[in-house]
């Protein structure tokens, strides 16, 4: 933890020296930056921007999880299905995600719903194949004891499936969330009116740095608490059964 | 003479059953396979390793329906199956495992359960916390929880040494004594067949087939030293002829 926080304000510091002997204008010290966070945060419009932004997040990293769950599942549990859907899985995951943004502003219109199915699907096939490795490394013998001994549909899913999927999801999670936000704030720069994505658009036409930074940094605060706070404490009470490495 | 298809009778017809072989040939494991086993009986099962043992376990269990033959297990149908492994969920505690398995088993149930077979330090432990010889106890012990009808019991002692594999077996005939149901011992030790059946089935090289059957005179807690080894000599001699 000491060695974290000392890197961290190492890079503060370095950054302040940077700032020092560069030009203002294209790199602002931390003090600057956060003196332009001060006066958006006064006016409420860091907020707006922040929450509107996470929920974008929220929804469709839930709906990328969730469908990318039950698909990656099934693939790994049937084998035609996995044969029919995988050249599927393949052409998503080898499509640029802006192309996936630009196609679904054009089909869909300029709404939430693109914006958000955009990032979702962009999302995707990732879980889709991080989940099926999981299905496909389920213990065979677990689940014929299941079996033997009539578990109900239920207590195998909680207790025989989930518990073996939890690392698998927890990496999903890991690996969706940094991709989702990122890709969210791409989607917002090019066709949503509100949002961190788009104040950074606003930002870039005034070539204003510090405030581009003012929006960039808290956002990318947050993210790192909710992996700290949440992501992290979930693998670790999903693996608490394994002995502890010394 | 309980007539077939009596509730309280195990009966076992396997004709044949093969499995393919990594090079993709059909191996046939059983051939011409029965026994029958009453109510309150335990069965042994006695044979080389490799000779489809733990195949016809997993017939008898259900596992496997891709076999020639019928197999007609009691009525009520709850399996209790301890397998060579004991396959406890790994995430969850030795209790919890026991419950997952028999939802209906009360506290008091479960509390005997594990006193009897010296599990009730651990209840809270997970199952990686555990000796081997613990995880075989506590996979017992979710076996009996379940109240079985049929009780499968796939060489639960092997790997253990043998004061300790001797303890199991005293907790577990006491256990099996104690209730009347149908139980099917694998294993290749003779004297564990002895100390814990009412029958010894003696099964073939592969394809597995019943060469002779052996029935053991109860109450085996007063068996003679020389009782055993002449029951112990005619098993020898049984194996040898096939």
């Amino acid at each position: 933890m000491a060695a974290r926080l000392i890197s961290f304000i190492a890079l503060i510091g370095l950054w302040q020296i940077a700032a020092h002997f560069g030009d203002p204008r294209l790199l602002p010290g931390p003090m600057a930056v956060f003196a332009a966070m001060r006066l958006e945060a006064a006016s409420g419009a860091l907020f707006v921007a922040l929450g509107i932004t996470l929920a974008r997040v929220a929804a469709a990293f839930v709906l990328a999880m969730a469908a990318g769950s039950a698909i990656g599942y099934a693939m790994g549990r049937s084998a035609l299905f996995d044969r029919v859907a995988d050249p599927w899985i393949i052409v998503l995951l080898n499509l640029p995600a802006l192309v996936i943004i630009v196609l679904a502003y054009i089909w869909v219109g300029l709404n939430e719903a693109a914006a958000i199915g955009a990032v979702a699907l962009n999302k995707l096939p990732i879980t889709v194949v991080t989940i099926r490795e999981g299905v496909r490394a389920l213990d065979a013998r677990l689940d014929e004891m299941a079996r033997v001994f009539g578990f109900s549909p239920l207590t195998r899913l909680n207790h025989v499936v989930a518990p073996q999927l939890a690392p698998f999801f927890a990496a999903a999670t890991r690996a969706g969330l940094s991709l989702v936000w990122k890709i969210v704030l791409v989607v917002e720069l090019m066709g949503r009116p509100n949002g961190v994505g788009f104040e950074i658009n606003v930002a870039f036409q005034l070539f204003d740095v510090p405030l581009l930074l003012a929006y960039a940094l808290p956002f990318t605060a947050i993210m790192l608490i909710i992996e700290t706070l949440v992501v992290q404490p979930f693998e670790r009470h999903v693996s608490r059964w394994r002995p502890r490495a010394a | 003479m309980s007539p077939v298809g009596d509730r309280a009778r195990l009966e076992a017809r396997v004709a044949g059953k093969s499995l393919l072989s990594a090079s993709g040939q059909r191996v046939p494991v059983i051939a011409d396979l029965s026994f029958a086993l009453e109510e309150g009986e335990t069965g042994a099962l006695i044979g080389p390793s490799g000779c489809g043992k733990s195949t016809l376990m997993r017939i008898l269990a259900g596992l496997d329906r891709n076999f020639e033959g019928k197999v007609h297990v009691p009525a009520g149908g709850r399996i209790g199956m301890a397998f060579q492994e004991p396959r406890l969920l790994p995430w969850r505690s030795v209790e919890d495992n026991v419950r997952l398995a028999a939802p209906e088993a009360s506290d008091e149930e479960v509390a005997t359960l594990f006193a009897a077979l010296g599990l009730s330090e651990h209840r809270t432990h997970f199952p990686g916390e555990l000796s081997v010889g613990l995880a075989r106890r506590a996979a017992l012990a979710r076996a009996f929880a379940v109240r079985p009808t049929l009780l499968l019991l796939d060489e639960p002692f092997v790997s253990l040494d043998a004061p300790l594999a001797r303890q199991m077996q005293r907790d577990l005939a006491r256990l099996v004594e104690s209730r009347s149901m149908i139980t099917v011992l694998v294993t290749h030790d003779v004297d564990e067949a002895i100390a814990l059946a009412d029958r010894i089935f003696v099964l073939s090289a592969r394809p597995a087939h019943v060469i002779g059957e052996i029935r053991v005179e109860s109450p085996r807690s007063a068996m003679s030293g020389e009782e055993s080894r002449s029951l112990a000599a005619r098993i020898e001699v049984l194996r040898q002829s096939g």
